[in-house]
């Protein structure tokens, strides 16, 4: 530690040195040299990339909070590094350190740096949520942020234990266990559960929406880059959650088409026994749905299903 | 406290604690139903024939006799087993018939009304191929499905008579459903579950047999 008299604690009398010039010299390189790798090398490989317009605002929402976070974090390494080897003990000093009191200066500095800094980046993130359309989460059944632009291709995820299907209502209303989107066009994912909760993980797309029973949750992106999204559950939901995947597909506006004309006609018989289109659906409507159940009045164990009546927990 | 009811008290609580070990050890990660094996194929193909029964007899399920389960027959001992759990040779045609006791119950999703997966396109319901069943009104009317979702296989199971409740059943009142897929080349284990909510007095049926390997839902081990 420093002499009490300003000298050097080594006992040479010298001056004691600009410690906080010396710091800052060594802590500027580390951070120019961390942000620019973060920026340049680390950035473009951050997830969830940059397949879609959703995907690539949390890309670079990233990297911008990581670019303001790094030079955080190298001043208190640099500076933990510093004190270690300028302030360290030496060989028969014994003395005690001097009495430290307050710096103003320091104190002000640094909350009003940082305050700057939270608050800025949160004001950043707010806008980045708000400016692409949600960003690609769940916001609801009324969405607030909406793409601009014409109507948005509709794609109803059904989330059921434990299976992703999807349901495109402006094609017949066909359902599919295949998730197939064109590019460049803006999408609506209306997410929705028959039973628990799951959650609609689009991970190469940044899409993320809770899928709950009852519940139409609304999130939108456009896939700006062909190629294999892989489709996970994030939330759990029983036995066999972890594998509850399925792998879509990001293709051409043409081949799209064709994919939904193909599909509409292959699941033509299918469709005609599906409910009519709805952002959601109860449980315990099938057996007003079904005739034959109607006709035999079964419900509960006898082939209906076995509705909120029955609380029973496994 | 005395010496001899302190070291009593030690004892004791050791005891308590290799027990406790003992018991999830024994019951949980090594008492699962067992694995009938059909790895043994003759000519490129394997047999695998199972029930759906409504309830088991409980000296035969202990665990959970009132749910509702899948049996298969082994074919070593032409006994039926119960178990979700089998294994099959790997790039193999798997003929399946399902034997269904239970009676219906609807799809919720009337997506798995539809078979896919099979080598034919097609499922037989008592030897008529179908291809898409209305599970809510007929003239098939489902009871549970088969399917091992990552080989995009789905196969409804046509509802029995229900004149056998206590399953192993072995009158001949059943339904009969056969299908056929060929197993990946790839080993490994291939999760299928039956995709109608039958657990009967759980919420919305979810729970229960839907949720226990060795009922409702299993693997499918597939070797080299």
């Amino acid at each position: 530690m420093p002499a009490a008299d300003g000298t050097a604690a080594d006992g040479t009398g010298r001056p004691e040195p600009n410690h906080g010039l010396r710091i800052f010299l060594l802590w500027l390189p580390v951070a120019l040299v961390a942000d620019l790798l973060i920026w340049f090398v680390w950035g473009p490989h951050l997830p969830p990339g940059a397949m879609s317009t959703s995907a690539a605002t949390q890309q670079s929402a990233i990297k911008i909070m990581s670019v303001m976070a790094a030079p955080v974090m190298a001043l208190v390494l640099v500076y933990g590094a510093y004190a270690l080897v300028v302030w360290r003990h030496r060989e028969g000093d014994d003395e005690d350190g001097p009495p430290i009191h307050g710096n103003t200066r320091v104190s002000v500095t640094w909350i009003g740096v940082t305050s700057v800094i939270v608050l800025s980046l949160a004001v950043f993130g707010t806008v980045e949520l708000a400016g692409p359309a949600g960003a690609g989460a769940g916001e609801g059944n009324t969405p607030i942020w909406r793409p601009s632009g014409g109507t948005p291709l509709q794609v109803q995820v059904i989330g059921q234990q434990w299976r992703w299907t999807y349901r495109y209502p402006q094609f017949g209303g066909f359902e599919t266990t295949s998730l197939m989107l064109p590019v460049g066009e803006n999408v609506q994912f209306n997410v929705t559960s028959l039973d628990v909760i799951h959650s609609f993980w689009a991970y190469q797309l940044g899409v993320k929406a809770d899928a709950n029973p009852g519940v139409n949750n609304v999130a939108y992106t456009k896939p700006e880059h062909t190629g294999q999204v892989q489709v996970r559950c994030a939330e759990l939901c029983g036995l066999w959650h972890a594998d509850m995947t399925t792998a879509g597909q990001v293709v051409s506006l043409s081949a799209f088409n064709t994919w939904t004309a193909s599909t509409r006609a292959q699941l033509a018989a299918l469709t005609r026994n599906l409910p009519p289109y709805t952002l959601t659906y109860d449980a315990n409507a099938v057996a007003q749905l079904g005739k034959v159940f109607q006709k035999a009045g079964l419900n509960g164990a006898g082939g209906g299903f076995y509705g909120s009546q029955y609380p029973v927990q496994p | 406290m005395s010496l001899a009811a302190r070291v009593t008290t030690l004892i004791v609580a050791v005891l308590a604690v290799v027990g406790g070990v003992i018991f999830v050890v024994a019951h949980y990660l090594l008492g699962g139903p067992p694995t009938v094996d059909f790895a043994a194929a003759t000519s490129g193909q394997v047999n695998v024939t199972m029930q759906t029964d409504a309830s088991s007899d409980p000296a035969v399920v202990l665990d959970h006799p009132t749910w509702v389960s899948y049996f298969i027959k082994s074919p070593a001992s032409g006994s039926w087993v119960h178990t979700t759990l089998f294994q099959v040779p790997a790039h193999t045609r798997v003929n399946v018939t399902i034997y269904g006791y239970d009676g219906s119950t609807p799809v919720r999703n009337q997506v798995w009304g539809q078979v896919t997966g099979t080598t034919s396109g097609v499922a037989d319901y008592g030897g008529k191929p179908v291809k898409t069943v209305n599970g809510w009104n007929g003239p098939y009317l489902i009871q549970h499905t088969f399917a091992i979702p990552s080989l995009n296989l789905s196969v409804p199971v046509e509802a029995g008579p229900a004149t056998c409740t206590t399953g192993p059943c072995t009158n001949n009142q059943h339904s009969t459903t056969t299908f056929s897929f060929m197993t990946p080349a790839q080993p490994g284990a291939y999760r299928w579950q039956c995709f109608v909510p039958c657990g009967l007095s759980y919420l919305d049926g979810n729970g229960g047999p839907m949720q226990t390997i060795g009922y409702m839902t299993g693997n499918m081990q597939v070797v080299s």
